[in-house]
């Protein structure tokens, strides 16, 4: 296990090498730190087509290796294009008569000569169309889904052809399956409603964990670490906890004194303490998505920084140090990308047990 | 937060989204329903092959505690049975020993009777053969004592202090 880990690391620091070499050129050092910087932040973001690496040629021509991606666009009516019309930026794609560019990774609407428009804090003023494309994490979610649909599907069925034991890769997995069910679900929701919430809870982990694993491979597709995406995660906790809670859930929200105090002492203190509570059902989500963005986000670029510093450094010291930096480093993100998806599950799970907790004397009363 | 509003991308979300609850339902369907049944019928199955074996080593032990209560009984009953047999013995011994006396008794008493008897015939014929014999002396000394008076009544008189001997 170790020294594969070991491997993965060090093919991940080889395979992202080239990026940073051949951004650089001969050009003087503050460039180089500009260009890494760019380089960084043009990592970070999502980007209309799939391209492995880039390299400048002997005339200072940008060439992209990888493949285009379909861009897909309501403005008026259903445009489909292929992303490789931008020409990464460089020019206009023009479709049905409209022109469109691609500005800082937006897709924008614009005449004929591709003139932006700005506003006095200098932002784009032109019309951005619905945009809809199969971006480059739309295919790594279209893969990783792929990827777990047949794995665990694989897993579901090895159990009836093999006498209730599982099989191959199964054999892995099915101790983390029975982990999230005996460590995460049952101690946080209950043995009687554990098993509503199961399909989320497994779902959500591994595909957190595939990707943020993804994201450290030589591919480096920071999908995990897109706002969107944790964002749509943690839309679907908010969405199961509150449509899922029970009568005791909203009754902790708006009446959590309950009986302990006559209801003109509860006033005064319900004029603040309900908004805390209602406060608290989005705030419950929204840490969620931040923790796992920003935690995604940062790897990236303390990762992505090292490796940029060994370019800087040139010298005997410097550079292996960092590459040392690097490597701890990359350690580090291949624990803190199972963690952060343990600590997703783990507070999904939390929520759900609040929402689906029913106190024991009420059980007792309905016993009676 | 103006940075991630920035950032944030409709397109995304919604392939998100739409893929994620699609990789759901698809999962919840085809693996995570086969899977947890099945794991949770093989703990059924453990649980339960656990319980029998449980069950089976109960009924051992009793098994175990009835055969040493009945090998208990057995050697009980053979003691019980060897200890009437020894008695059975003595008692039989004793019984023969004591109509072996009676017996004995019997055979002595009729003994001392015959012997009795015979002696009782022997003196009447002793006294017969004395009677006899006395007769026959009485003869004879009467056949001498004719010849001679003075030795005739010294016989007799022997004579007679002999027969009162007897």
């Amino acid at each position: 296990m170790r020294s594969k880990l070991t491997l993965k690391a060090i093919t991940l620091i080889f395979f992202l090498m080239p990026f940073t070499v051949l951004a650089g050129g001969d050009a003087p050092k503050t460039d180089k730190k500009a260009e890494i910087k760019a380089y960084i932040q043009h990592h970070l973001q999502d980007s209309y087509d799939f391209s492995l690496f880039s390299y400048t040629t002997e005339d200072g021509e940008h060439k992209y290796i990888g493949a285009p991606l379909p861009v897909i666009l309501w403005d008026e009516g259903l445009k489909i294009f292929a992303s490789s019309k931008f020409h990464h930026g460089e020019t206009l794609a023009e479709i049905d008569g409209n022109y469109y560019k691609l500005y800082h990774n937006k897709i924008y609407k614009t005449d004929a000569e591709g003139t932006i428009n700005y506003d006095e804090h200098n932002h784009p003023t032109n019309t951005k169309p619905l945009d809809f494309s199969i971006t480059k994490s739309v295919v790594m979610i279209m893969i990783t889904a792929l990827l777990m649909f047949f794995l665990f599907r694989g897993l579901g069925r090895s159990y009836g052809e093999n006498n209730g034991l599982a099989k191959g890769v199964g054999r892995f997995f099915e101790p983390i399956v029975l982990y999230i069910r005996d460590d995460i679900a049952i101690p946080n929701i209950g043995e009687k409603k554990y098993m509503r919430y199961m399909p989320f809870l497994l779902t959500v982990f591994f595909f957190i964990w595939f990707l943020n694993i993804f994201g450290l491979t030589p591919l480096g597709v920071n999908v995990t670490g897109n706002i969107a995406v944790t964002f749509a995660l943690a839309l679907l906790t908010f969405l199961i906890t509150n449509f899922t809670g029970t009568k005791d859930y909203w009754k902790h929200i708006f009446d959590p004194l309950g009986d302990s105090m006559p209801w003109y002492g509860k006033i005064l203190l319900y004029i603040i303490l309900i908004p805390i509570e209602v406060l608290g059902i989005f705030i419950k989500p929204f840490s969620l998505l931040i923790r796992l963005y920003a935690n995604m986000q940062a790897g990236h670029i303390v990762l992505m920084s090292l490796i940029g510093l060994m370019f800087l450094f040139k010298s005997w010291l410097g550079s292996p140090l960092s590459f040392g930096l690097a490597f701890a480093i990359s350690l580090i993100e291949i624990l803190v990308a199972l963690l952060q998806a343990y600590i997703f599950t783990m507070l999904s799970a939390l929520y759900f047990g609040f929402a689906s907790e029913e106190h024991e004397h009420h059980d007792e009363a309905h016993a009676h | 937060m103006e940075k991630l509003l920035e950032e944030f991308s409709l397109g995304l979300f919604v392939w998100q989204t739409l893929l994620f609850v699609g990789l759901l339902l698809l999962l919840k369907k085809y693996a995570w329903g086969p899977i947890l049944s099945a794991v949770n019928e093989r703990e059924e199955g453990i649980k339960n092959a656990l319980s029998a074996a449980n069950d089976a080593k109960k009924e051992m032990e009793n098994l175990q505690a009835d055969n040493q209560k009945l090998l208990k009984e057995a050697r009980a009953e053979r003691e019980a049975m060897l200890k009437e047999a020894r008695e059975l013995k003595t008692k039989m011994i004793d019984d023969a020993k004591e109509e072996a006396k009676e017996e004995a008794g019997k055979l002595v008493a009729q003994a001392q009777a015959a012997i009795e008897t015979e002696k009782k015939a022997a003196i009447a014929d002793l006294k017969a053969q004395v009677a006899d014999l006395s007769i026959s002396i009485a003869e004879k000394v009467l056949g001498e004592e004719l010849s001679n008076k003075g030795k005739q009544e010294k016989l007799v008189e022997s004579m007679l202090d002999d027969a009162s001997l007897n």
